[in-house]
């Protein structure tokens, strides 16, 4: 039994926060009506996910969450949000009656079965580290084995940006 | 095992990412705009490199490896969000809606 007043109990209360910042983040996002209210809950879900990095020791990482996922992807969701002016959930959609429940369902039924699946296998011991995991290592797996990749991601992203001016430019003269 | 040790256990966080993707599901078939399914679809994608960083965390010789690949799933998920956005402005340019069920012109 660890004592809550010693360095490995406050992280796990800490942990303990994280986890629920993340997974009312998400309900957030998921559940409201308003979807200005759903960004801020995935950035809620963001920043959770990024506490949770931190306790799988990579900084780097947490950091890259908040830089990338809080500060690009929620801003740009939100810069959408305001170009589209979707207006309120309840008002679209025309439905039957057991859509909500049965995707309900469906998430509910994925949720069990993959954390059951998780739970129960016997995960194998953990293997000996080759290196510390550090940005420094990182860097150098970056450079060397990874290289190719790094370089087809520069690719993917060049041409994303392309793709997304062409798409939102089309239409506009029309109008 | 305390409630205070859970950080250190493996199917802890399976069982968060796991959580993550089948909210993440579940918003995706039950948002009915365009934008709502994009939010969904990124509570997914941050599940599964919860998995990577969690499995590489805890059981891979290298620990870089799942960091890289959560690295590489951020910039596909950032190309991704860029690609939907437009998508979803030239939608709305062309129906004045980002209602999933109003975008029909296929539908004769």
């Amino acid at each position: 039994m660890i004592s809550l007043f010693t360095a490995e109990g406050l992280a796990g209360l800490v942990f303990l926060f994280t986890v629920a910042v993340t997974v009312s983040g998400a309900l957030i996002a998921v559940n409201s009506i308003r979807l200005p209210r759903a960004v801020t809950g995935l950035a809620v879900c963001f920043i959770g996910v990024a506490g949770l990095y931190y306790f799988l020791n990579s900084p780097f990482l947490a950091v890259m969450e908040m830089l990338i996922y809080v500060g690009a992807v929620c801003v740009t969701i939100v810069f959408a949000v305001m170009l589209a002016d979707p207006g309120d959930e309840r008002k679209v959609g025309r439905r039957s009656a057991i859509a909500a429940p049965v995707s309900f369902g469906v998430g509910a039924l994925l949720f069990w079965g993959m954390a059951l699946l998780g739970i129960n296998t016997m995960w194998p011991a953990a293997a000996a580290k080759l290196n510390d995991g550090s940005v420094k290592a990182i860097g150098h797996s970056l450079l060397t084995s990874y290289g190719l990749v790094f370089e087809l991601i520069s690719v993917v992203l060049l041409l994303a940006i392309i793709g997304s001016l062409a798409l939102a430019r089309s239409g506009r003269d029309k109008s | 095992m305390s409630i205070l040790n859970l950080n250190n256990i493996l199917e802890v966080y399976l069982a968060i990412a796991a959580l993550l993707f089948g909210m993440g599901i579940y918003g995706m078939l039950h948002r009915r705009t365009l934008i709502g399914m994009l939010i969904s679809s990124e509570l997914i994608l941050s599940a599964a490199s919860l998995n990577f960083m969690a499995f590489s965390r805890f059981l891979a010789p290298d620990p870089t490896t799942g960091q890289i690949f959560t690295l590489f799933i951020m910039g596909i998920a950032a190309a991704e969000a860029a690609i939907a956005l437009s998508i979803i402005i030239a939608v709305y340019r062309n129906y004045k809606s980002i209602d999933t069920e109003d975008v029909a012109g296929l539908q004769g």
